[in-house]
C-alpha cells in the first residue's frame, strides 16, 4: 500500500564522469521522491543515466553533488557502518543477475543472512521461505549455471529479499530475459510489492515494463528528469520528446537518417517449429539478409524478434511477407537505423 | 648400476625435492596470497582503491620477479644465513625459494581474483558486505578453481627452481641429476632423476586441473 510517506528523496543529484579529455555529465540536477509502498519506474534510452542514478542510491557510485535521503538520513553523509546497515535495508537485483556461481541456490539466498550474523538454523529456515516465495524450492541444491535466466533472476530476487529490505532496487532486471520470462518476473515483482509491501524502484529502457507494473514514472533524458508523474498521466499527455520516443509516438530515429528499409518479424511462440528463414528462401526463392535477431528458445517454441532486410522488388517483398504471415508470424515494415 | 643402487638414490632425491617444494609453496602462498588480494582491491577499479600503495607493490613484485632464481639464490646468501642459520643446504634453500616464488604467487592470485565478475562483487557490496566479507566470502570462493590451477602452476615452478639447489649445496632430484649423474657421467642416474621430475610435474598439473574442475560449479 502506498502510504504517502517519502522513503527515498533525491535532491539536486549531479554526477560527472571525467578523464583527461572528456567530461560527461551523467546526472544533471536530478530530484525525485519515492513513496513508501509504491513501484517507481525510471525510464530512459541507454545513456540517459539511469544506471548511474540507481547505483548512486545505494552508493555503489558516488555522485559529485546532491543529497540522497533514506527515511530522512543522507546516504552520502553516512559513515561506513551506517552505509552497510542502510544497504541491508535496500535489496538490489541486476540485469545480469550477478549470482555467486560457486554457491548453490540456497547458499546464494543465505549470503545476506550470513553476513548479518543470523544463526545457521534460522537462516536455513528463512532461505526455504524465500525460495517458496519465488517458486524455486526444488532448486535449493542446484548451482546457478544449471538454471535458466528467469530462474536466476528469481534467485536474485530471493537473495535481495533475504535481509527483509524496505525497498528493492531493480537495475534493468528484465532486460536480459525473453518476453515470456519478463512477464513472469514482472508478475513476481508486483506480487512482492502487494503482498510484502516492499517499495520497488526500478530502471528500465522498456516502456512496457513501466506501463505494466509501475505506479509512478520519471523519464530520464540526457541526465535530467524531463517528465515525472503517475504512469497514466504521463502516458496520456506525454510532453517531452524523450517520452514521446519511448511511448512510440515518435519514430525512434531522427528524420535525417531514414535507416535501412527492413521487415521486423515477431516470434511469439505460435510459429511452427522449423527453420523459418531457410524454408523462406526455399519456398519463395528470395534470399534474405538478417540484420539483427534477438531470439529465445523456450519449451520448443521461438520467442523474440528478427529484423531482415526488405527485398528491393515489391513482388519479392510481398512473397516474403505472405509467406511469413502464413507461418503465423507477425511482420511489420520498419526502418532499421 | 643396478636398480638396488639406483632406487634409494632416487627416493632420497624425491624426498629432498618434496621437502623443498612443499614448504616453499605453502610459505609462498602465506605471503603471496594476501599480496595478490591487496593488488586487486587497491587497484583503481578495486573495492579499496589505493593507487600509490598499488603501484609501489606492483613495482616491487615485478622487480623481485625479474631476478633469475640462480642469481637471487647467491645474492641472498647473507640473508639466508641470518634467517635459516646457514646459507647452504636443502633446508636453507627454502628461504630463497620463498623469496623468489611469493611475487609469482601474488601475480597468480591477482590474476585469479581479477577474473571474478565485477557485478558479483557489486552485488555483495549492495547487500551490505564489509570489504573483508567480500574478500573472504566472495572473491576467494568464486576464484577458487582458478586459484587451485594457479597453485599447481606455482608448485611446478618452484619444483623447477629446486633443480638449481645443487648450486647452493642442496639435495633433491635436480642436484642428483647434475652432481651424481652428469658430472660423474652416470647417465642412468641423470635420466632416472630427470624422468622422476617429469613425472612429478605431470602429476601435479593433472591433480591441480582435476581438483580445480571438480570444484568448479560453473561447469554443468
Amino acid at each position: 500500500m502506498v502510504s504517502g510517506q517519502v522513503l527515498i528523496e533525491v535532491n539536486g543529484l549531479k554526477k560527472i564522469f571525467s578523464d583527461a579529455e572528456n567530461r560527461v555529465i551523467a546526472l544533471n540536477d536530478i530530484s525525485l521522491k519515492v513513496l513508501e509502498g509504491e513501484i517507481y519506474g525510471i525510464v530512459g534510452m541507454s545513456g540517459a543515466g539511469k544506471s548511474t542514478l540507481i547505483r548512486c542510491i545505494n552508493r555503489l557510485d558516488t555522485p559529485n553533488e546532491g543529497q540522497i535521503l533514506y527515511r530522512g538520513d543522507d546516504i552520502l553523509l553516512m559513515d561506513r557502518n551506517q552505509l552497510l546497515t542502510t544497504r541491508r535495508k535496500m535489496g538490489m537485483i541486476f540485469q545480469q543477475f550477478n549470482l555467486f556461481m560457486q554457491r548453490t541456490i540456497a547458499e546464494n539466498v543465505r549470503y545476506p543472512l550470513e553476513i548479518a550474523g543470523v544463526s545457521r538454523k534460522k537462516a536455513d529456515q528463512r532461505v526455504m521461505e524465500l525460495l517458496e516465495i519465488v517458486g524455486l524450492t526444488d532448486k535449493a541444491t542446484a548451482y546457478p549455471v544449471q538454471l535458466s535466466g528467469g530462474q536466476r533472476q528469481r534467485v536474485g530476487i530471493a537473495r535481495a529479499l533475504a535481509s527483509e529490505p524496505d525497498v528493492l532496487l531493480c537495475d534493468e532486471a528484465t532486460s536480459a530475459l525473453d518476453p515470456m520470462t519478463t512477464q513472469s518476473i514482472l508478475d513476481l515483482l508486483q506480487d512482492i510489492n502487494r503482498r510484502l509491501g516492499i517499495t520497488i524502484l526500478l530502471i528500465t529502457h522498456e516502456m512496457a515494463v513501466i506501463r505494466q507494473i509501475c505506479h509512478r514514472v520519471a523519464i530520464l533524458d540526457g541526465g535530467r528528469v524531463v517528465e515525472e508523474g503517475s504512469v497514466d498521466e504521463v502516458f496520456l499527455n506525454t510532453k517531452s520528446e524523450a517520452g514521446k520516443r519511448l511511448f512510440g509516438v515518435l519514430p525512434e530515429q531522427s528524420s535525417e537518417d531514414p535507416g535501412v528499409p527492413s521487415l521486423r518479424i515477431v516470434f511469439d511462440g505460435a510459429a511452427a517449429e522449423k527453420p523459418v528463414i531457410s524454408t523462406l528462401s526455399q519456398e519463395t526463392g528470395v534470399s534474405v539478409n538478417i540484420l539483427s535477431a534477438n531470439m529465445n528458445h523456450l519449451q520448443g517454441k521461438m520467442y523474440g524478434q528478427m529484423i531482415i532486410e526488405k527485398p528491393v522488388s515489391e513482388d519479392e517483398n510481398k512473397a516474403v511477407i505472405d509467406y511469413l504471415l502464413k507461418q503465423g508470424l507477425t511482420v511489420k515494415e520498419v526502418n532499421k537505423p | 648400476m643396478s636398480w638396488d643402487q639406483l632406487l634409494p638414490l632416487i627416493l632420497e632425491g624425491l624426498w629432498d625435492t618434496l621437502y623443498m617444494t612443499i614448504p616453499s609453496t605453502v610459505l609462498s602462498y602465506l605471503i603471496g596470497m594476501p599480496l595478490g588480494v591487496l593488488l586487486v582491491i587497491t587497484s583503481k577499479e578495486g573495492i579499496r582503491p589505493m593507487p600509490v600503495l598499488q603501484s609501489v607493490l606492483g613495482v616491487t613484485i615485478n622487480f623481485l620477479r625479474s631476478i633469475p632464481f640462480i642469481i637471487l639464490l647467491v645474492l641472498l646468501f647473507p640473508v639466508t644465513r641470518a634467517v635459516m642459520g646457514r646459507a647452504i643446504g636443502t633446508q636453507s634453500i627454502i628461504f630463497p625459494l620463498v623469496i623468489s616464488a611469493f611475487p609469482y604467487v601474488a601475480r597468480m592470485v591477482e590474476g585469479a581474483i581479477r577474473e571474478v565478475d565485477h557485478g558479483v562483487i557489486e552485488a555483495a557490496q549492495s547487500m551490505g558486505s564489509t570489504d573483508w566479507q567480500v574478500i573472504r566470502k566472495v572473491m576467494i570462493p568464486e576464484a577458487l578453481p582458478s586459484l587451485l590451477n594457479g597453485a599447481a602452476i606455482c608448485m611446478v615452478t618452484i619444483l623447477g627452481y629446486t633443480a638449481m639447489a645443487s648450486a647452493a649445496g642442496g639435495g633433491g632430484l635436480g642436484a642428483l641429476a647434475i652432481t651424481k649423474g652428469l658430472n660423474m657421467r652416470k647417465y642412468e642416474i641423470m635420466y632416472s632423476a630427470s624422468l622422476t621430475l617429469v613425472a612429478m610435474v605431470q602429476i601435479m598439473t593433472l591433480f591441480g586441473n582435476q581438483i580445480s574442475k571438480k570444484l568448479d560449479h560453473r561447469i554443468k
